[in-house]
């Protein structure tokens, strides 16, 4: 073994010194853990568990203007709870719940368990655990609140199953740690259920937070890096700062389930997948660029005098030039097991939070589904809408400014 | 540091320790709770109380539970408790009893150690509502009043919760 420490290795081994001396300096919650292989070889055990036990400490805030868990870095796991008020849950009866699930949320996230707690040594360990709240439809006329959301349009596309869609009430869970992410849900439905039913789960996962830099776009289960362009000016795109007062603050999140039909895309060839989209697969970068975060050149043609990045290419389709009316996109995959025959389940929970579902998200579906070449091998199959409050200060609850 | 003045809980003290079984006598404490008008003001936050919870009820017996937090130098008593949602509320341990887990008002009642805390929690040492006359929801915010031995009474808000486990409240006192 001792022979087996290559030239490699050391230098990698090396790297890691600044990399943990960021831990303390920085905070926990972006930390850029050293790469396994290094440490087994360069260093004692201790060294090893580390970076480990730090992200598992790791804290996101949860009082402040805004909800967590949008702007936060994305965590690698996450849970989306569809919940439908049961019949007679009036306003009264919402601010109670809204009241515990906040209690809930506001110790949970903070690494201490919730009140009442069967199993508080879950709770040790946060793993930058944040719980956001939405408020559908159905919420806002159970409380007898004029509702600023509604449910998207039919689009052409859609194959929407009640079973993904809907919802009065969302509650989103994300950490880097599955098992936080369980015990939260866990706490949230034993709260929630005197007051709702559950109406849908949707479980979903991106790379772990031990697998990939922080800041890196996410890869979906078709290859392709899923989230690159994202609005810089949160207050502009996401945060709304008009209308009622007590949004302000707040945003809108659509949440569709995309299935994918890997089966067929399996008989897609790299160029053709990359044609699809418009982007390389393994850089991220347009057709007519070298890296992820080149400007797309839309007006480029080829030899045969036709566009690079083709007509009906996805990013053609969903391209918003105003950096102010792009939506934020927080997307999870999802797999749901393979069936008998090896097919499998597989997609994305696609999540995306912006000031204005009309002026940004609809205009752009729009168009994507109007005409857009992956829709060949991918399905909405499922549609929710909801409007997300504003943070709320020490003592307060999500929703105090509509509902109290 | 306490003074005599609040001999009448000397013998609620004793009304307590006389008690026998779970719920088989009445109890006549829940009405004797000093005002805080009648206590001195720096005994106030001489006892705290932290993450207080009642478990949710239709009607019938429940528990309430937390932390009792003890900010002086001298051991602190409760004796007794009282909230308008329960006429009567008794201070319960759960003891081993034949081989079985059973509660019963506990004599003494609960004693927070100086500069120390005492968890009332499902399973051990807890607030025992007795006859509760309206539901207690989930998220409801319920009043209670525990009297301390030769101090002021601490008064609290504990919320509803639900909560599948603290059965012993309701198996023994159902067969009383």
């Amino acid at each position: 073994m001792a022979s087996g420490i290559s030239r490699r290795a050391l230098l990698a081994g090396g790297a890691t010194l600044p990399v943990a001396g960021g831990l303390t300096r920085d905070g926990a919650s972006t930390v850029t853990p050293a790469k396994p292989t290094a440490m087994h070889t360069t260093g004692p055990a201790a060294t090893h568990t580390e970076p480990t036990a730090v992200s598992a400490r790791a804290v996101e805030p949860f009082d402040g203007a805004h909800q967590a868990g949008i702007a936060t870095e994305p965590q690698a796991h996450a849970v989306f709870l569809g919940l439908d008020l049961r019949p007679g849950s009036d306003k009264e009866a919402i601010v109670r719940l809204l009241q515990l699930l906040t209690d809930d949320a506001r110790r949970l996230t903070q690494g201490r368990p919730a009140l009442a707690d069967t199993e508080p040594e879950l709770a040790a360990d946060p793993a930058r655990l944040t719980i956001t709240f939405g408020f559908g439809p159905g919420l806002f006329a159970s409380a007898g609140v004029k509702s600023p959301v509604a449910a998207l349009p039919a689009f052409s596309i859609d194959r929407l199953d009640r079973r993904w869609s809907g919802g009065d009430l969302l509650v989103q869970v994300c950490a880097d740690d599955p098992v936080t992410v369980a015990h939260a849900l866990r706490m949230v439905v034993k709260d929630a259920r005197s007051f709702a039913r559950v109406r849908w789960t949707q479980r979903g996962f991106r790379r772990s937070a031990h697998a990939h830099s922080p800041g890196t776009t996410q890869r979906n289960l078709m290859g392709q890096l899923d989230g690159t362009v994202n609005p810089a000016d949160l207050d502009r795109a996401v945060w709304i700062s008009e209308g009622p007062e007590w949004l302000r603050g707040g945003t809108t999140l659509v949440l569709r389930r995309i299935r994918m039909n890997l089966e067929t895309w399996d008989a897609a060839d790299r160029v053709a997948r990359e044609f699809t989209i418009g982007r390389r697969l393994d850089t991220g970068a347009p057709l007519t660029g070298r890296a992820e975060r080149d400007e797309p050149d839309f007006s480029r043609l080829n030899r045969l005098g036709f566009p690079v990045i083709p007509e009906y290419a996805h990013i053609r389709r969903a391209r918003v030039n105003d950096p102010g009316q792009r939506i934020l996109r927080r997307p999870y995959n999802y797999d749901e097991g393979v069936a008998a025959d090896g097919s499998s389940d597989s997609g994305l929970i696609f999540v995306s939070y912006q000031a204005d579902i009309g002026r940004q998200f609809i205009p752009v579906q729009r168009r994507l589904a109007e005409g857009d070449l992956l829709n060949e091998w991918i399905t909405p199959v499922g549609s929710a809408v909801f409007a997300v409050p504003p943070g709320c200060a020490p003592g307060g609850w999500i929703g105090d400014r509509l509902l109290a | 540091m306490f003074s005599h003045r609040f001999s009448r809980h000397v013998l609620i003290l004793a009304a307590v320790a006389a008690l026998g079984a779970c719920g088989s006598q009445p109890t006549a404490q829940t009405t004797t709770a000093p005002t805080g008008a009648a206590t001195p003001a720096a005994a106030g936050s001489a006892l705290t109380i932290t993450d207080p919870w009642v478990k949710t009820t239709k009607m019938g017996m429940t528990a309430a539970f937390g932390t009792l937090v003890n900010t002086t130098d001298a051991d602190i008593a409760v004796v007794a408790g009282t909230s308008p949602l329960s006429p009567k509320i008794e201070l319960h341990e759960v003891v081993e009893s034949g081989g079985k887990m059973v509660m019963r008002p506990k004599e003494g009642g609960f004693v927070v150690p100086a500069r120390g805390t005492h968890e009332l929690r499902p399973g051990g040492d807890h607030i025992m509502l007795m006859g509760v006359t309206e539901e207690v929801k989930p998220g409801a915010r319920i009043p209670f009043t525990l009297t301390v031995k030769d101090g002021s009474p601490l008064e609290f808000t504990a919320v509803g919760k639900d909560f599948a486990g603290a059965k012993e409240d309701y198996q023994h006192g159902a067969g009383h």
